[in-house]
């Protein structure tokens, strides 16, 4: 007996006798997945909904309504000569960044997942804990003096290599358990035919592994595209700094923000990685393959 | 240093499949290992000694530091301010990573684990869309969500003056980190519940067991592993969140004034970098046991299963 | 001698990990000192294009560098100057100023805030003046249009470290029109506290205002301290530091805590207000909209938040509807020096880097952005009180607001000590502010105060009780 509802899976076999009341339970579970579902769509689209109708409008409010309609305030926008060229250095510094933490992490957990190293658990776990110190206020003078003796002051090399060093960690985590579900056989048939380690990693092991090294990939650009503290206390020339540090000059001497600026740029600021998560995950899948266990 | 991290190693694959052997184990390493001894473990190790110290960024103390020992340990330990904050902040990983991330998440994945089209890809899109977006640009949303005159929320309930921000500061930037790291969580265990047998989950359902029994005894065994992991990463995460800082700068008067927060003030609007590095080793080490706590809880049993 | 980049030695040691060692500035072959022909100079504000202080930047931009750089031309010397904008938070703009400083790196030419001179001194960071540029400082024609208490601004222990932009004081503003419904004078001037909570009781009659709006907790930070506890507490003749002690919960601060007390729980101020994370920009707002009888603000308020042209919160009818008077003293004659008002003030300074490259050259530089002519660029028609008086005496003949705090309010103005310590203690005053606020006992919290600024500054032996 199928039931009423409009979802796909139906029981395959029902009992006999008990069948309807296990049926209007099943209905019930459905409409209650749905209203659930609807309530956490709501939850999460509502506070976005701000970002769609401000930047719009011409005198907006902290109030989502419909808008003015209005260009102005992205031609406002454009006047400002730091606007374009730092989303543009956002681009570098988080694409740099996730380069790194993908390539790196992933020769790390695949050599943690298949050899064993003495201490391999206590290293990560420790590892993840000091990076949680790391991302603290505390850090920023170690951070600064460090880069300021290895000469990296007002380069971006340097934030890409000091944020690499704080996302690393985690991301050996994730990408480890990723290596440690898939299966070694291909592996084992590819180095009877004579592949090098390097190759099997590259034509075997990446493609298995590949939604999780767009997921850790994705995490690494959001981590860099959001982090203001050190670009900020590394970079010096304006023409370096991105987008996060240029939207904290969007305020007026006294502190008060310039909502039509401030609600565009947001706007500006977060299209690529929107556009960068739909590429992502229409071409590679976005999410964790057999989940991280440890 | 963490030695309880023993029981829950899983099992790893066969080893060394590709044959790799020591030497270039050691090479793959090494980059990463780099990278994280010159970024990571050195400004830890050097935070972990200017704790120790009283220095700061201007004045005369910061002309000349004094090792001070433990000096900045008591003076946090016996700081109501202090003790407060981490009150606020136990609150802050219970109620927005425990409960909120963890528990919303799982209900996500759960609810849409047998279902595909546009309904399951709008939701992931939203929850995922909210957990990438800049912390700056949530917590504007929020403030413009949130605002006793004009605040959309209260546009749309039709309660024009409730100050979410001032008479529920926790409650607002708990339900805020929800909003925000979900998504991970959802991911998670989306994924882990692809390994739960369909056949197990139907068979108690047609036994006539509840949503809650088929949790408790089908899914939840198959997946403990991932609670862990899940559970230790997002209470690491949000325990050192800085973003609430963003909507409520730790007020009104301190009542949201997380330890992140804290140590901002500390460190930057006071300018005492050691006492505000004294504070991030605590946080390390109550890491580090919230660390140990879940893995007994988790690992132990798993092993007896 | 900015901190460029020496990058590619970077990327190796990066990945060596071997090159910890620093290297020193590298090509010295350059004849350095005063009779460089070829030089380079940054200046470094808090201030950016688009952005924050917009206009400031603008002029270092558009004004200053290309006549600086042509007037070396003329010189024979190839000058390079660059601005190295910031436009972020004060605090956050300390920092990087600190820690490139500390590193012996940086911009030639500093703009601050006059309160961080003293600390930046003993860090060591700041070199008096003469020290870095040597004699032709104190012969410059700039000293002598600069009153001595706004020379005060960027000097420390009695010597010169940065030369003052201008400087601003604190008065009550009230509304007019609210004053005239509240059967008030239109040219109010109380003469004592009572007389400000009298007033307020009478605005309390009208509905939907809120009669006084006094700055109070820390949500407000440091505008709580210079425009509520700050001016009130010179007001009760007292001083957040004098002779080397802090205030601690003295008689000063009770009275101040009493009166914080006696607006919040008498119902004449907002409670609410002060510990919204805008407040301050919700209390603009209010007062534009005629909803706040009294508020005390800088001058500031009055040239960038009511202007009718281009404040963030225009009021068309500010000239006719607001009213300004001094901030009186608790009783007559209670202030500080016996004064019956008071006020206080700060302003933004510039200074030199002591590690400059060409400190000579940079100190002309420093020195050409203070001449009148520049000053009078930077303001760019708008009316601001500077630190020279050439200029005051121009550009102030048309604003009667910013003429009555150069010419009534400066004289009895007060500043804040530019000490490493200040921030903390401001900040226990703010939260004393914000327990006086909520209703909390005077006595109990000015002795909780106390006990924290005891802990700040090292024993009770540092503060006055």
């Amino acid at each position: 007996m199928s039931t009423a509802t409009r979802t796909p899976p139906a029981p395959a076999t029902d009992p006999a006798g008990e069948g309807p009341t296990i049926a209007v339970r099943h209905l019930l579970a459905q409409i209650g997945r749905y209203v659930f579902l609807c309530a956490v769509l709501g939850f999460f689209a509502l506070p976005l909904l701000w970002l769609t109708t401000a930047p719009f409008d011409d005198t907006p409010t902290v109030t989502a309504s419909l808008p003015q309609f209005t260009l102005d305030n992205f031609r406002a926008l454009l006047d400002n000569p730091y606007a374009l060229s730092s989303l543009r250095n956002s681009v570098y510094l988080a694409a740099g960044t996730a380069a790194l933490v993908v390539t790196f992490a992933a020769l790390a957990a695949y050599a943690l997942s298949r050899v064993r190293v003495p201490g391999r658990d206590a290293l990560l776990y420790g590892l993840l804990l000091l990076s949680s110190i790391v991302t603290g206020t505390a850090t920023m003078v170690p951070l600064f003096e460090l880069a300021f003796r290895l000469n990296l002051i007002d380069s971006r090399l340097g934030v890409i290599l000091i944020l690499s060093g704080g996302l690393l960690p985690a991301a050996i985590f994730i990408l480890k358990d990723f290596m440690d579900s898939t299966p070694t056989s291909y592996e084992e048939s590819a180095r009877v035919f004579g592949a090098s380690p390097l190759q099997i990693m590259r034509h075997i092991v990446v493609p298995l592994v590949r939604p999780g090294l767009a997921t850790v990939g994705v995490w690494a650009v959001a981590n860099v595209w959001g982090n203001f503290l050190v670009p900020f206390l590394l970079l010096r020339s304006p023409d370096k700094a991105p987008a996060a540090v240029i939207m904290y000059t969007l305020y007026t001497e006294g502190g008060q923000a310039d909502l039509r600026l401030l609600s565009t740029f947001s706007l500006l600021y977060s299209l690529p990685v929107a556009l960068m998560f739909v590429f992502v995950s229409s071409r590679y899948g976005f999410r964790f393959h057999g989940g991280i266990k440890r | 240093m963490v030695e309880g991290a023993r029981p829950v190693t899983g099992a790893s694959p066969a080893p060394d499949a590709a044959g790799l052997g020591r030497a270039r184990a050691t090479g793959f390493l090494v980059p990463s290992m780099v990278l994280i001894l010159l970024f990571l473990v050195v400004p830890a190790v050097w935070t972990i000694y200017l704790g120790l110290t009283n220095y700061r960024l201007t004045g005369l103390a910061a002309a000349n530091p004094q090792i001070v020992g433990l000096d900045n340990y008591t003076r946090a330990l016996g700081d109501e301010r202090f003790r407060t904050s981490l009150v606020l902040t136990l609150q802050f990983v219970l109620g927005s990573a425990v409960i909120g991330q963890a528990g919303l998440g799982f209900a996500i994945a759960f609810a849409l684990r047998d279902r595909s089209g546009p309904l399951r890809r709008v939701v992931e899109a939203f929850v995922l869309l909210s957990w990438i977006l800049p912390s700056s640009v949530v917590a504007f949303l929020w403030i413009a969500l949130l605002d006793r005159d004009a605040g959309t929320l209260n546009a749309l309930l039709g309660i024009p003056g409730t100050a979410w921000l001032l008479d529920h500061p926790m409650l607002s930037i708990i339900i805020f980190n929800t909003w925000r790291g979900t998504a991970f969580s959802m991911m998670l265990y989306a994924a882990a519940l692809e390994n739960v047998p369909r056949s197990h989950l139907e068979t108690a359902r047609l036994a006539g067991a509840s949503t809650w029994q088929q949790l408790r005894d089908v899914v939840f065994p198959r997946i403990r592993g991932h609670v862990l992991t899940n559970l230790l990463l997002i209470s690491l995460w949000t325990f050192n969140d800085f973003a609430p800082f963003l909507i409520t700068a730790g007020g009104p008067e301190q009542r949201s004034e997380i330890l992140p927060v804290y140590v901002y003030k500390v460190a930057l609007s006071g300018g005492e970098l050691g006492f505000g590095a004294a504070i991030s080793f605590i946080m390390l080490l109550i890491n580090l046991v919230i660390a140990l706590v879940y893995l007994r809880m988790l690992g132990r049993r798993k092993e007896k299963a | 001698m900015s901190a460029k980049p020496r990058r590619a030695a970077g990327v190796l040691a990066a990945f060596t990990a071997v090159a910890l060692a620093a290297t020193a500035c590298g090509d010295s072959s350059e004849p350095a000192g005063k009779d460089a022909k070829n030089i380079t100079l940054t200046i470094s504000a808090n201030a950016i294009v688009g952005g924050k202080n917009s206009a400031g930047a603008e002029w270092i931009e558009k004004w200053v560098i290309p006549r600086f750089v042509e007037a070396q031309k003329a010189k024979g010397v190839t000058a390079k100057v660059t601005f190295v904008p910031s436009g972020v938070d004060d605090e956050q703009y300390k920092t990087k100023l600190a820690l490139d400083l500390r590193s012996k790196g940086g911009a030639d030419v500093i703009a601050v805030d006059g309160i961080w001179v003293g600390e930046f001194v003993q860090a060591g960071y700041l070199k008096p003046l003469s020290e870095v540029a040597g004699d032709q400082v104190d012969s410059w024609e700039g000293w002598s249009q600069i009153p001595e208490t706004v020379q005060g601004l960027g000097s420390f222990e009695d010597k010169r470290y940065a030369i003052p932009l201008g400087t601003d004081g604190r008065v009550l503003y009230y509304n007019k029109k609210l004053f005239a419904q509240a059967g008030l004078p239109a040219d109010w001037q109380p003469k004592s506290w009572q007389e400000i909570l009298d007033a307020g009781a009478k605005l309390k009659a009208l509905p939907g205002v809120t009669p006084i709006q006094i700055n109070a907790g820390t949500a407000m930070g440091e505008a709580t301290s210079m425009q509520g506890a700050l001016p009130l507490l010179v007001g009760a003749g007292g001083e957040i530091w004098a002779d080397g002690k802090w205030a601690g919960g003295n008689q000063p601060v009770k009275d101040v805590l009493d009166f914080y007390t006696k607006v919040y729980g008498g119902g004449l101020g907002d409670p609410k207000l002060q510990q919204e994370a805008k407040g301050r920009d919700k209390s603009f707002a209010e007062f534009a909209a005629g909803k706040i009888g009294i508020l005390a603000e800088g001058d500031y308020f009055w040239r960038s938040v009511i202007n009718p042209k281009d404040g963030i919160a225009k009021m068309a009818d500010r000239d006719t509807t607001v009213g300004y008077a001094l901030i009186p003293a608790k009783q007559p004659g209670a202030g500080i020096r016996g004064q019956d008002f008071v006020s206080m003030s700060g302003g933004g300074v510039r200074a030199l880097n002591p590690n400059s490259k060409f400190p000579s050259q940079a100190w002309e530089l420093l020195a050409f952005m203070h001449s009148a002519e520049a000053v009078k660029a930077e303001l760019a028609g708008a009316a601001r009180i500077t630190a020279r008086t050439d200029v005051n005496k121009e550009v102030l003949a048309a604003d009667p607001m910013l003429n009555f705090v150069a010419e009534k309010v400066l004289p009895i103005t007060a500043y804040r000590p530019p000490l490493a310590v200040y921030p903390q203690v401001s900040l226990a005053l703010q939260e004393a502010t914000a327990d006086a606020a909520s209703g909390k006992a005077v006595d109990a919290t000015a002795s909780a105060y106390q006990k924290k600024v005891e802990g700040f500054v090292g024993g009770p032996g540092n503060v006055t009780s």
